[in-house]
């Protein structure tokens, strides 16, 4: 049935009848079904980032070592010996609600294909997941689904995932978060843009068919759930990752060859937008012939091909005299490889089907005039200050209900199935230090990575949460002893008409644009999703905790230098930094009183400039034996992982400051860090002499004598206690009937 | 020693196995594509880890049909040594030159961890680097680990010395703790009768180097050159 195109259909496709308007002005003339599909996805909040361009531009974007920021398919950094690092964190949360396994996969197939697009080879995956409460009966079928569906693509890839955190939350039980990160490895003189150029060269097609999935998934993306998710089935994408495989090894070995003009995956709104953007980019038209496009099934119109979102899939633009070289390897590879347009010199995007124009579009207009909103901004208001918290529990109990808190327990059944080894060069492995460090094959440089966000201080004040995610992940990095150098953000967050939604947004930005401008951290990719909200049957909605997640990258010219958060025998203990024991917005606050109350901590950013300085010096003066930053949970939890970690115990002495034991303890303070060392006076007085806060904690327990971790009351928890207390959480939530044994 | 390393389609730990081996043999290893039907003269031919043809089918069972595996079954039979580690052991067993099977994990979920393994033979070219009940460490990265063979096939690879290593831990313990996929016996990896291929799940090229964590499957690969050494 061949519907008429009109402004109830556009509205239908996701465009105002204001953006319908302007259609009808561009083309002067109604569209067709295929070139209203077009607008409508180029123009999608997904695509065209409308409510959200006007304060991306206030980001930082650029340092001396930054190559390619945002802009194009994923950031470029430099690393050193000629080398670029190139990566790019992405969001699939829409796709993952409504079928968790394909959801994630794809999501983890997509971010790989904008890496390895720019010519790198990718080295690590890492992810940014947020879950509804464990108590909601959907939440385990969700984790099970994404955790299975990230390793179930990335281990048959071939990339180690390396590293990653995950929330639990109730204000994710109807729209999960799964932000996905990939980090590749080009050469700097051989990094591939996707400017088209070079009017008559070919457009070629490589890798999966085409068939109906996923069409007008952008769109999906691009609005909230409502009752009816399940039935939005169809638009998620499935993935096949043994075909992404041979792709990054066809294009890889293609891109030793100097055929490629420029290239792109077709991610969302797929052949739409590869082609829109390439030409756009290049300020070329092109010229499309979908009966030459490999298709997966019969019969397919010309609207669902230019919409299909199905995986595995990229578009280059070939020198013409080399593309029997570029078919003789995707053939080598079983690709299939077609020759599916043209350059031209018209401007436009004209699309042909069986003898027909189904398309024809002046592409300036297009991505020129593409919405550009303003929207309406409210402040969050902010919080009182707590007043004074009584401690009911105890320090002791405290402490064991918080390392098996969902927040805080072992990751470890997660990181079990995902493949953190392949390629040989995985320095640090998950949870073995506060980044994950990766060699570079062949040389000696490692990087660190980190995805890091508190999303409950973002929602209780966007700008400090904006600003500490950024400053989190730049202290996981440093804590590592790596040079932090740029990040990627992968900013999730509610209805963007609601103007308490787009304050949250524009707080958080400006905060991470403050933390960027002082830690020269600046972001050079990134993702933004919107619409993360449910309504129930009762019309009301739930929105998400506002989520900017950030993906560091930070460089050691000499990966043997790292340092993990293991505590060893026979170390001091010293905290670097001020405690003031902020119990706001705390983990204890929540795990012990129910309560997510008050203000989060400060982030005083020039403090953690100096902390942070400081304590990379002192690593690669290489005098640190283990480093963890102080984060969810404060000191004494930060504490017990490090002993948890290296199996080592340890004796607290912490003189009577005045404060409240659980504010000392419990507490999440920013801008510290716990430093293992052999001398800890030596280290406390370098940095007095630099300005800064240290204190000695006490001192890890001799060789052979593992006496758990005893506080400065005297009382002993012993190791066994903690280790099973943060190990129950995740197996008796996800495998309560035990693991299938024989 | 010449080696040979197989690439089928979705092979993706032949880099870590071109590093192990480079390191134990100083030079690099040529690699193989699945459609060749010659091999060149070589002392070992290696079946690296992955998901060829996407595991689609069963683990193996594809790869196992490929061009390449005629020329590779001549060259065992011929006295040849094959390494197969994790596909590579699953394509052996598909191809009929190493008995039994690769079925999913008992715990029904991919599994990425270190385990321990336990020598059940020295002496052989993939053992002589170590003694008979000594332990080390691999890292383990499967879904389909889970080894089975019929009762008389198990008894006779016992009786006959054909059980190269078990699922173990640090002190060498082996029992139903120790096991992490279901193996028959903690199976590990086993050898052919002639004791000249090798398969095996867990992956000893990605712990040669004292940066990820340790050096524990360097015996594998020096033992080798020492055996194989032209």
């Amino acid at each position: 049935m061949i519907r008429q195109v009109d402004q109830a259909l556009a509205r239908e496709f996701g465009l105002t009848p204001d953006e319908y308007q302007n259609v009808l002005a561009i083309m002067g003339r109604a569209p067709s079904l295929t070139e209203l599909g077009i607008f409508s996805v180029m123009w999608s909040e997904h695509c065209s980032y409308k409510s959200s361009r006007a304060f991306l531009r206030t980001l930082p974007t650029t340092a001396p070592w930054v190559i390619h920021g945002p802009g194009e398919n994923a950031g470029v950094v430099d690393i050193g010996e000629g080398l670029a690092a190139i990566f790019k964190m992405e969001s699939h949360n829409h796709p993952s609600f409504i079928e968790p396994y394909q959801g994630a996969a794809t999501g983890v197939g997509g971010i790989l294909r904008d890496v390895f697009t720019m010519g790198a080879r990718p080295i690590a995956n890492l992810n940014a997941l947020r879950f509804g409460s464990p108590d909601n009966p959907a939440t385990r079928r969700i984790v099970d689904g994404v955790v299975r569906g990230i390793g179930g693509y990335g281990n048959c890839v071939g990339v180690p995932t390396v590293g990653g955190e995950v929330n639990f939350h109730p204000a994710y039980d109807g729209n999960p978060l799964v932000n996905a990160m990939t980090v590749g490895i080009a050469r700097q003189d051989r990094i591939f843009l996707s400017a088209a150029a070079g009017i008559g060269n070919p457009v070629v097609y490589v890798g999966s068919r085409t068939g109906r999935d996923g069409i007008h998934g952008a769109t999906m993306a691009s609005a909230e759930f409502d009752e009816d998710a399940q039935a939005k089935r169809p638009t998620v994408q499935v993935g096949d990752p043994f075909v992404e495989k041979l792709l990054i090894e066809a294009c890889l070995e293609l891109m030793q060859t100097d055929a490629i003009v420029a290239i792109q995956d077709m991610g969302a709104a797929g052949l739409t937008s590869s082609s829109v953007e390439m030409a756009g980019k290049g300020a070329v038209g092109i010229d499309l012939d979908l009966d030459a496009v490999p298709q997966r099934e019969r019969g397919m119109t010309a609207y669902e091909m230019m919409l299909s979102e199905s995986q595995e899939r990229m578009l280059m633009v070939l020198r013409p005299d080399r593309t029997e070289v570029a078919q003789a390897i995707f053939e080598k590879w079983e690709l299939d490889f077609a020759i599916i347009g043209t350059l031209t010199d018209t401007g436009h995007i004209v699309v042909r089907h069986k003898g027909r124009v189904e398309a024809d579009i002046p592409l300036g207009p297009l991505a020129e005039q593409a919405p550009l909103y303003h929207r309406p901004t409210a402040p969050t208001p902010l919080r009182e200050p707590l007043g004074p918290v009584s401690d009911p529990v105890g320090i002791e109990a405290a402490l064991v209900r918080l390392v098996g808190s969902p927040d805080c327990a072992s990751r470890a059944w997660i990181w079990d199935q995902y493949d953190s080894t392949v390629g040989g060069q995985t320095v640090r492995r998950p949870g073995a230090a506060d980044a994950a460090i990766v060699r570079v094959e062949g040389t000696r440089i490692g990087l660190a990575l980190t995805t890091d966000c508190t999303p409950r201080y973002v929602a209780a004040d966007a700008r400090t949460g904006g600003a500490q995610a950024v400053a989190e992940a730049w202290r996981n990095l440093t804590a590592t002893g790596a040079r932090p150098l740029a990040i990627t953000d992968n900013l999730n967050f509610g209805n963007p008409e609601k103007p308490e939604v787009m304050g949250q947004f524009a707080d958080a930005v400006s905060g991470m644009a403050e933390a960027c401008l002082a830690l020269d951290f600046p972001v050079v990719s990134g993702n933004v999703s919107l619409y993360n909200e449910t309504r129930a049957p009762d019309g009301s909605t739930v929105s998400i905790l506002p989520t900017p997640a950030i993906g560091g990258l930070g460089v050691l010219e000499d990966a043997a230098t790292a340092v993990g958060l293991a505590l060893a025998p026979d170390l001091d203990l010293v905290l670097i930094g001020e405690t003031a024991g902020h119990l706001g917005q705390s983990l204890w606050l929540r795990e012990v009183h129910g309560l997510e109350d008050g203000p989060p901590p400060p982030v005083d950013l020039v403090a953690e400039r100096r902390h942070g300085d400081f304590v990379r010096a002192r690593i690669a003066a290489g005098e640190v034996a283990a480093c963890h930053d102080v984060s969810d949970g404060g000191l004494l939890v930060a504490i017990a992982e490090m002993a948890m970690a290296g199996d080592t115990g340890i004796a607290l002495d912490v003189p009577q400051s005045g404060m409240a034991p659980h504010a000392y303890w419990f507490g999440e303070d920013q801008g510290r860090y716990l430093l293992a060392v052999r001398d800890g006076d030596a280290l406390i007085r370098a940095a007095h002499a630099a300005g800064i806060t240290a204190r000695k904690l006490g001192q890890s327990a001799r060789s052979g004598r593992n006496t758990g971790l005893i506080l400065s009351s005297g009382a002993t928890i012993s190791l066994a206690r903690l280790l099973a207390a943060h190990a129950r959480f995740f197996p008796e939530f996800m495998d309560p009937a035990g693991p299938v044994k024989r | 020693m010449r080696a040979g390393i197989v690439v089928f389609p979705g092979t993706n730990r032949e880099r870590d196995m071109a590093i192990a081996l480079q390191g134990a043999t100083g030079t690099q290893a040529v690699m193989l594509w699945h459609r060749d039907t010659v091999l060149p003269a070589l002392d070992l031919v290696v079946l690296p880890g992955g998901f060829s043809h996407g595991d689609y089918l069963r683990c193996g069972a594809m790869a196992a049909h490929s061009p390449i595996m005629t020329a590779v079954r001549s060259f065992a039979e011929a006295g040849g040594h094959v390494l197969g580690v994790c596909n590579g052991f699953q394509i052996l067993t598909e191809a009929g030159l190493l008995p039994g099977a690769l079925l999913r994990n008992a715990g029904l979920r991919f599994l990425s961890h270190d385990c321990h393994l336990r020598v059940e033979r020295e002496g052989t070219a993939f053992t002589r680097g170590w003694s008979a009940g000594d332990v080390f460490r691999a890292p383990l990265a499967h879904g389909d680990g889970n080894y089975v063979a019929d009762r008389e096939t198990l008894e006779r690879l016992d009786g006959d010395g054909l059980v190269a290593f078990r699922y173990s831990d640090a002190a060498g313990r082996v029992d139903a703790g120790t096991n992490p996929n279901g193996s028959a016996g903690n199976i590990a990896g086993v050898f052919s009768r002639n004791l000249r291929v090798l398969g095996l799940m867990p992956h000893p090229e990605d712990l040669v180097d004292p940066l990820m964590g340790g050096i524990d499957g360097k015996p594998l690969f020096d033992g080798l050159v020492q055996a194989l050494a032209a």
